[in-house]
């Protein structure tokens, strides 16, 4: 491997990261699907030749892939050694989430990039496509006890042979989608991304030369993995614990304990996972790919200046226990992984806090509380209004946590209430912040939010909610406090109710005029109470954040006599 | 009317004037300091060099960055909100986004204040059906306590105001009764389109800078009238149009960015002039590089945009990318020992370390000053007499060399390549994300430093040439003159085309051309032409992403033809497959919006006006050492404005001219047409 000059370098990296993201930019604009289009929940890079690993990454793409993408590229290795026939122009097509990680939403496409008859790396797209089959339209089905039940599974096939599209693969996935239309236009995206990464790698290549290229990639790898290790040794060494747990699977109702033992030692560190929960009969399980993507996901949220490459993580061991509900075993169900993720960044956060508690923020209000409320017109048409609900973030060294903020994981917007309730029979009689609900704090936590959605259709409507944190709250660091919980709450007709499984039930029956009301948690608190400001404190009470009681309680007094 | 016609485009270091002599075709510029915080002395100041007799003026046409500023440093009015029972908090809670995507930092203050959110009992539903009633009485309590609590403007927001205004439109006619100024805004006045957030946004913004932005243009207009200006007052609109200066205090979030609104409209003139439809404009400033794509002679219209974080502002805004790679953009070897430009900047006070007001980390200005590229002896701009060339390789060695192992040249090379890589990125990210191949497009700078980077953007994009405006340092000035007067109108519909109501949607139509022609009316301007255009934003059902769907309709003295469905529907056709390459079968077509635009085509200059006259020196006035690559090279340097028509440099070169540098690299030719701007272009395709 040729040395490559540091100048060089620094342009290539800025050259790839480009390829990276126009590649992002062309299905963005392409994908049929608003979960793509607008949600941007999909992401594209370059891969190594040999290990799969992350070399780069677009910056538009959704979080947690961009550690979960390795692992499809590796298992597109692994078919191909195994078949021996890997040729330039193969696409390799998969959604299997026990292989590749997250859920099987997630269409992956890896495409092995040749030049000069070698083999020089791979280029991968992912995107979370509208339906892929499975019990429930859009694969969220919070009842599953199998993958069988929540989506049709591909392998990794190959889409594509030396160029030549096999479009009995194509036929194969559209007969198994409830929108074979938007499916085709994702599709269609994803290899218009791919096509365009290999023009722009011809292009790079043609410029620089292979060879240059290749020492370039290999130098990003060692600078990412200097970068984390520059970043260890500023932090001091030792081994903290936290743990934390999942009310429940959503068929068993008994806590799920998810536990962490961060170790740093000089320039390395060891995320251990030992002490977790075993595999459980509900979806809340996650494969090994997404338990190491997320350790990778918290990692970068702790030094977020680090690259999006996989030398990032050679100082880190991650250790997970065999049968443990984070290296699910196939076909256990991982429809609901978002809910125990979320929970992984909050104890890796809070293991982090005992380290160095002014390079995290507390924790984030931990669910996304899918909610669906669904029914029949009078006309017989059938609806259904899913969507995910926000919360408090954190607050941290700096500044309070942000008010009803998305989910770590996720970058995705919520949709105006006006344009759910123009599409759908509903009113929300509330969309709020709610007061009293952010952890306390030199720097309290962001407020969580208060939805309160009516049904109006006469036929009424039935709603399930799949969600967390309604037994256990987000946490506070450095002497900071707790969040409030999830409280979900629904009509009927003697008076409002809480699901006996606390945050996720199905089945709820509401009659018009009756309503579902979602209270979501805060976030957790930085910093003693008594370290926060008394005028800070006034300010909460005079806006309504935090009630007059609450602030006497918490914080003491003092804000009584500050004048505004 | 004849007389001057003047644009004045106020930035935030320069105050630039630009005036048209409508007699004889004859053009001069002035650029003198901005003034802070009251923009107006250097306005009046700019105008004062260059016209003594105010009456002499047709026309003023003003690019402010007033609102802009005031947003972006959170100085509006004390403002107050009254909307419907439930909702106070959207304006806070945003479409549940964050500022970075990575560290889960940072929080977000409203610019209004939660205790001066209140509610009242109301409510509309989808369908335009009143639930509950508004109660009067409740708005008008609401209206008094806030002015109590100190608000100088008001915002009414109430939900699914867009599908019907009756509950709004009574609130805001009972607090416009009791309110003691004009500072009152309706979100069905401001933006009738669904989607409460980016409504509510958008007209809270607008009620928070009205105080400030009509104040300041009143007393501009009050001044120029004192010194006895009876012309037409108007100012550019973020869509790259004019309005008229009463239209502007009633609709100041519409000037969001004006500035450089009226930038990128002439750069799209002047390249069509020159034959250019294709462009791509890149404006250096201090701390940022702004890209714009014009395509068949067009600009891009983006339908939002974020000023910061969660404010945001949906009127029809020209599409501007920008990244943090300006001349103050620091350079920094990170622990990686990659080396890095900006973001953060020295922007132009401390600026560079070469200005010696301060700051003593390396500029991208500072790399170009120790490469000889900019003349150290005649800083741009006449605020400093010298630049401290000692001083910017000093700290290029100690923060770029040294860590680096780099020699100083090498360093400032480096810091030079970084930087034109990361500016060719942008470009080419812009016309991706829009499906162009950049190479089909001509790359035009202008802002003070655009001018030395044009090259490189040649070698690193592909471009096939540039072109130099003649006088890159006043686009936005002469922007305001030649810009069209534009009024936009939206109104949200959502229907099935197959339950579309024509007459209702004409009826839309009719009302919006109306009051886009009575404001063309009221303009004491002359129109070559008019044009009143529609466009329907349009989807499949399912489909949240929509497709600008042209309609062309025909009007008959005035009055719209009702479309049909047919029509709308092969439109529709039409659009989406042109943007999604197949149509769906059986697909159901909806209408979301309606979105109207009246346009004024105001009377354009010939910018040959402009253009060298007779046969000025082609000779070198100077010369000096420039380096390129890895070794010096003996540069001719030209005084720019004095090359005749025609007249070809070859690279090495530089051209000055008082507010810019045009760097010619060597391989490169430099040629004069007939509008006087430099065309940058390899010298083998020279013809």
């Amino acid at each position: 491997m040729s040395d490559i000059d540091p100048i060089t370098l620094s342009v290539l990296a800025g050259r790839m990261e480009q390829i990276a993201d126009e590649m992002d930019a062309t299905l963005f604009r392409a994908a049929f699907n608003p979960i793509i289009a607008e949600a941007h929940d999909a992401s594209h890079g370059l891969y190594h030749a040999q290990t799969g690993d992350t070399l780069v990454q677009g910056k538009s793409g959704l979080p947690i892939f961009v550690g979960v993408m390795a692992f499809a590229v590796q298992a597109v290795i692994e078919k191909a050694a195994a078949d021996g026939d890997l040729a330039d122009g193969d696409i390799y097509i998969f959604n299997d989430a026990h292989i590749g990680g997250t859920h099987l939403s997630d269409m992956r496409l890896v495409r092995p990039y040749y030049r000069d008859g070698e083999l020089f790396c791979y280029l991968a797209s992912v995107g979370h496509w509208h339906d892929v089959g499975g019990a429930v339209p859009g694969n969220y089905n919070p009842a599953a006890t199998d993958v069988f039940q929540e989506a049709f599974i591909l392998p990794p096939v190959k889409l594509a042979r030396a160029g030549e599209v096999n479009q009995d693969i194509i036929d194969i996935l559209l007969r198994n989608t409830r929108l074979p239309q938007s499916a085709m236009g994702d599709l269609n995206g994803q290899l218009g991304a791919l096509d365009l990464g290999i023009k722009r790698m011809d292009e790079l290549l043609d410029e620089y030369g292979a060879e240059t290229v290749a020492a370039a990639l290999e130098a990003l790898g060692h600078r990412a993995e200097q970068l984390m290790r520059s970043e260890l040794q500023d932090l001091p060494d030792g081994r903290w614990e936290a743990e934390d747990f999942l009310d429940n699977d959503g068929i068993v109702d008994e806590p799920l304990k998810i536990k962490v033992a961060l170790e740093i030692k000089a320039d390395r560190m060891t995320l251990d996972f030992t002490g977790s929960a075993r595999q459980c009969a509900g979806p809340v399980n996650i494969a090994l790919p997404t338990t190491v993507a997320t350790a990778y996901v918290a990692i970068k949220h702790v030094f977020p200046a680090l690259p999006a490459n996989a030398g990032v993580m050679r100082p880190i061991d991650v250790i997970v226990p065999e049968g443990s509900l984070l290296s699910a075993k196939f076909p256990a169900p991982t429809g609901g992984y978002t809910e125990t993720i979320l929970r992984m960044i909050d104890v890796v956060f809070s293991a982090f806090a005992k380290a160095a508690p002014d390079r995290v923020v507390a924790n984030a209000y931990g669910t996304i509380n899918a909610l669906s409320i669904a029914g029949k017109r009078s006309n017989g048409q059938p609806w259904v209004m899913f969507s995910f609900y926000g919360g408090g973030h954190g607050g941290s060294i700096e500044t309070d946590g942000l008010n009803h903020g998305n989910a770590p994981i996720s970058t995705a917007t919520i949709p105006p209430m006006e344009i759910l309730e123009a599409a759908y029979p509903v009113m929300f009689r509330t969309w709020a912040l709610r007061p009293d609900s952010a952890g306390a704090g030199m720097h309290r936590g962001g407020l969580g939010a208060v939805y309160e959605i009516e049904v109006l259709e006469e036929n009424g409507a039935e709603a399930f909610l799949f969600g967390e944190r309604g037994r256990f709250a987000p946490k506070g660091i450095a002497d900071g406090g707790n969040g409030t919980m999830n409280i979900f709450s629904y009509e009927q007709d003697d008076g409002w109710k809480h699901p006996p499984l606390a945050s996720k039930m199905r089945g709820i029956i509401l009659r018009q005029g009756q309503a579902v009301r979602l209270e979501t948690p805060g976030g957790g608190g930085y910093g003693a109470a008594r370290d926060r400001a008394p005028d800070a404190v006034a300010l909460d009470v005079a806006r309504g954040m935090v009630s007059e009681g609450e602030a006497d309680k918490t914080y003491g007094t003092d804000w009584r006599g500050v004048t505004s | 009317m004849t007389g001057r016609m003047i644009g004045v485009d106020v930035g935030g270091t320069f105050t630039d004037v630009f005036v048209l002599n409508e007699t004889d075709g004859t053009a001069s510029v002035a650029k003198v300091p901005t003034t802070r915080p009251d923009q107006s002395a250097g306005f009046l100041d700019g105008i004062g060099r260059q016209i003594d007799d105010l009456s002499e003026i047709s026309v003023v046409v003003h690019g402010t960055t007033a609102g802009t500023n005031a947003l972006l440093e959170r100085k509006g009015a004390t403002i107050g909100v009254i909307c419907t029972e439930g909702l106070r908090d959207v304006l806070e809670m945003r479409r549940r986004d964050r500022p970075r995507t990575w560290g889960l930092r940072g929080d977000f203050e409203p610019v209004v204040d939660r205790r001066n959110r209140l509610e009242v009992p109301e409510r509309t539903l989808a369908d335009g059906t009143i639930r509950t009633a508004v109660d009067l009485s409740a708005v008008r309590r609401a209206a008094e306590a806030l002015r109590a609590q100190g608000c100088e403007a008001v915002a009414i927001l109430f939900a699914h105001s867009y599908a019907n205004p009756q509950n709004e439109a009574a609130a805001v006619a009972a607090v416009r009764k009791m309110w003691p100024n004009a500072h009152v805004s309706a979100s069905h006045e401001i933006l009738p389109e669904i989607r409460e957030f980016e409504r509510f946004s958008t007209t809270a913004l607008n009620a928070y800078l009205q105080p400030e932005v009509s104040g300041y243009l009143g007393r501009l207009e009050g001044a120029l009238k004192q010194g006895g200006f009876d012309g037409e007052f108007m100012i550019v609109q973020s869509n790259g149009g004019v309005m008229a200066v009463d239209t502007a205090c009633r609709l100041p979030i519409r000037t969001a960015l004006s500035g450089p609104a009226a930038g990128v409209i002439a750069a799209g003139y002047i390249a069509s002039s020159a034959g250019f439809d294709n462009v791509i404009t890149g404006d250096m400033g201090g701390t940022s590089f702004d890209v714009s794509l014009i395509a068949e002679g067009k600009s891009m219209l983006s339908p939002q945009t974020s000023i910061d974080f969660g404010m945001v502002v949906r009127t029809p805004m020209i599409e501007i990318t920008t990244i943090g790679a300006g001349g103050g953009s620091i350079a920094w070897v990170d622990k990686g020992g990659l080396l890095n430009i900006g973001p953060e900047s020295a922007g132009s006070d401390p600026g560079p370390v070469a200005y010696g007001l301060g700051n003593f980390r390396p500029t991208v200005t500072d790399a170009n000053v120790v490469l000889g590229r900019i003349d150290p002896e005649n800083p741009i701009g006449g605020k400093l007499t010298r630049l401290d060339v000692e001083a910017a390789a000093t700290a290029i060695d100690t923060h770029v060399g040294a860590p680096l192992n780099l020699d100083t040249l090498a360093a400032a090379e480096a810091i030079l390549r970084v930087a034109n890589s990361r500016m060719a990125g942008a470009i080419r990210l812009v016309s991706v994300e829009r499906g162009f191949d950049p190479k089909r497009f001509a790359f035009m700078p202008f802002g003070g430093g655009g001018a030395l980077h044009a090259g490189a953007m040649l070698a690193e994009v592909g471009i096939a040439r540039a072109i130099v405006p003649r006088y890159p340092g006043v686009t936005s000035a002469l922007g305001c003159v030649i810009a069209d007067m534009r009024q936009d109108f939206v109104q949200t519909i959502n229907t099935l085309v197959s339950t579309l109501d024509e007459k209702a949607l004409a009826a839309f139509m009719q009302s919006h051309a109306d009051q886009g022609m009575a404001l063309l009316d009221a303009a004491r301007t002359t129109f070559e032409a008019r044009e009143v255009s529609f466009e329907l934003d349009m989807a499949y059902i399912g489909q949240t992403h929509t497709v600008s769907v042209p309609i062309t309709v025909a009007m008959e003295n005035g009055g719209v033809i009702t479309p049909t469905q047919d029509q709308i529907e092969e439109a529709f056709d039409t659009a989406y497959q042109a943007t999604f390459g197949r149509l769906l079968k059986n697909g159901v077509r909806r209408i979301i919006n309606l979105r109207s635009a009246v346009t004024g085509k105001r009377p354009k200059f010939d910018l040959e006006t402009l253009a060298p006259t007779g046969s000025g020196s082609t000779k070198p006035k100077a010369s000096r050492p420039v380096h390129f690559a890895d070794s010096w090279h003996d540069t001719a340097v030209y005084d720019r404005l004095a090359l005749p028509v025609g007249t070809v440099i070859s690279g090495p070169a530089i051209l000055e001219q008082p507010d810019t540098t045009v760097l010619i690299e060597p391989g490169l030719q430099g040629r004069v047409d007939r509008f006087g701007n430099t065309i940058i272009e390899p010298v083998e395709d020279a013809s």
